[in-house]
């Protein structure tokens, strides 16, 4: 009898049955591809109902009292570490790949660029929402200014945290330096931003410092933080394992709008 | 002798009635699909932040606009518990809610148990993506039943409830009726009476729509696209926590509903949802 337990009578009832039926099928290739299409179908019906939609900006007394830092909430590279020494003094953004004039910007000239502050909601794929003021110039200009080639069609960011993943998610979680990517019509949306600024305070480390992309009709895992580098590609393959950022190579959607 | 005592004793033809037409059926059991798979996999996706809100916001630190929370925590005699709280109200749920066995039999802090959950293990991404894959199911199924009703009348001449039929003595009535189990009969068996088609309207009118509306809200490129969805329900929290109440309820009726079959006869009831027809119980002599 005592071999008999719940789990295994359970296990042989109907619902057990359909219980291992499902997660054999979520395990299968492709049927996670077929699953997979509904994302391109959601991406291609808010690009129809919305390709220049401004997401909802709210007003300061709706701000949250404490915005959760949540993935990296410090990077312990040397390299890092000395930034945050001298206050990003020398630290460089660089700007690359397929464009005509390839750039390098210390955090004082991204300041010096014309600003956007924006007090938006941050929805984190887990669930909850923070509410914060975030300032910086648009990426869109920047992009602009290094000239981009026409075969360029999306920018990746290149972070410098390396992550090892969240429990909360679940699911296959390797530790990998942190990337994520969007198409060039969120680049050049006039609420994507770089920003240095949250809450009127210079941005913190758990929050990204020197600079996190703001990227505000997307999921918090859109918005990555630590951005050390943009590079401007045809393809998102060469980066991880080519699905544009470190949670869709680990099955989450890459155009998080939902 | 024998012949003529089994002719008198044959009961009379059995009257049958085509009560659902293809499309109604059809759409019924993809909805029957599309529910099952949006629920385990919505609680997948509640288990990774197993709290509810109200308002704009939400999050670990905004205790006032958190209404609802299930979690693990030490109780007083050194076990862990599970713990449910609604509001100030606060149920031990230990071995369903916040703590339950794993699939290797260990107790594990958990929202909504394994057995519930799509995939049964802990896995967002892929919760996510049964959820929305079957999400466009659902919604593409609705419109296909909403289209065709309206055309047809059915949504008109057997679902929505007439003026009359809204009376606070037929309501009663037909809450007097249910409570003694008794089913209509004859030619009142061919159509819905006021309970059900209340439970049926409110489904396809109110919850379903709710439910899709809500889901929209929480998604933020839809929501910049259509703002008006953030004021409809007060905010992406408060339309989080709507989801989830609207889903509680389809649940409920779900449970009535079945529970309903199971009384009116499970033969005759389930085989009208899938060959049409419904064999019309005789009038009591």
């Amino acid at each position: 009898m005592s071999i008999i337990t719940r789990r295994s009578l359970f296990s042989i009832g109907a619902g057990g049955l359909l219980l291992s039926g499902c997660d054999k099928l979520s395990n299968a290739q492709g049927f996670q591809s077929v699953l997979g299409q509904a994302e391109g179908a959601t991406e291609r019906w808010q690009r129809l109902i919305g390709r220049n939609a401004l997401a909802r900006e709210f007003s300061e007394d709706q701000i949250s009292p404490v915005f959760k830092a949540n993935g990296s909430k410090s990077v312990d590279t040397d390299d890092y570490l000395a930034h945050v020494e001298s206050g990003f003094a020398n630290w460089r953004l660089s700007v690359d790949g397929l464009v005509a004039k390839p750039l390098s910007l210390s955090l004082a000239t991204l300041r010096a660029l014309p600003q956007r502050t924006q007090i938006t909601r941050h929805d984190c794929v887990e669930g909850w929402s923070a509410i914060g003021k975030w300032t910086g110039p648009q990426l869109g200009p920047i992009l602009k200014a290094a000239g981009i080639l026409p075969a360029a069609r999306y920018a990746v960011f290149l972070c410098a945290d390396n992550y090892s993943g969240e429990p909360a998610k679940g699911g296959d979680q390797s530790a990998g330096l942190y990337y994520e990517s969007i198409d060039l019509i969120d680049a050049f949306h006039p609420q994507t931003i770089l920003a240095h600024t949250m809450n009127g305070s210079t941005l913190s480390v758990a929050h990204g410092a020197p600079i996190r992309l703001r990227v505000e009709r997307q999921l918090g895992y859109k918005h990555a933080k630590y951005v050390m580098a943009i590079k401007l590609v045809n393809n998102l393959a060469g980066f991880g394992a080519g699905k544009g950022g470190y949670w869709p190579d680990r099955g989450y959607e890459w155009f998080a709008g939902i | 002798m024998a012949t003529a005592a089994s002719v008198t004793l044959d009961p009379p033809p059995r009257q049958t009635f085509y009560r659902h037409a293809l499309l109604t059926r059809l759409t019924h059991w993809i909805n029957v699909i599309a529910m099952l798979v949006l629920l385990g996999s919505g609680l997948q996706i509640f288990n990774a932040h197993p709290a509810l809100y109200w308002g704009q916001y939400g999050a670990d630190a905004d205790n006032a606009r958190r209404w609802l929370e299930i979690g693990a925590v030490d109780g007083a005699d050194g076990h862990a518990h599970g713990k449910l709280r609604i509001g100030s109200l606060m149920i031990d749920t230990t071995g369903v809610l916040g703590l339950s066995r794993g699939s290797d039999g260990e107790l594990t802090a958990i929202g909504f148990p394994h057995q519930l959950t799509l995939p049964s293990y802990r896995d967002l991404a892929t919760g996510r993506r049964w959820h929305f894959f079957f999400a466009w199911v659902l919604i593409l199924n609705g419109l296909t039943y909403l289209g065709a009703g309206l055309i047809s009348g059915h949504l008109r001449k057997d679902i929505l409830p007439r003026l009359k039929e809204l009376s606070p003595a037929n309501i009663a009535h037909d809450i007097w009726t249910h409570a003694r189990l008794q089913f209509p009969r004859g030619e009142d068996a061919k159509r819905y009476h006021i309970l059900q088609k209340l439970a049926y309207a409110g489904v396809i009118f109110v919850l379903l729509p709710a439910m899709v509306l809500t889901g929209l809200t929480m998604s933020p490129s839809n929501a910049a696209a259509w703002g008006w969805l953030i004021d409809l329900f007060g905010g992406r929290q408060s339309a989080r926590s709507i989801h989830f109440i609207s889903a509680m309820g389809l649940v409920g009726f779900v449970v009535v509903h079945l529970l309903m079959v199971l009384l009116a006869g499970p033969i005759n009831e389930v085989r009208s949802m899938i060959t049409g027809w419904f064999i019309i119980p005789e009038e009591k002599p």
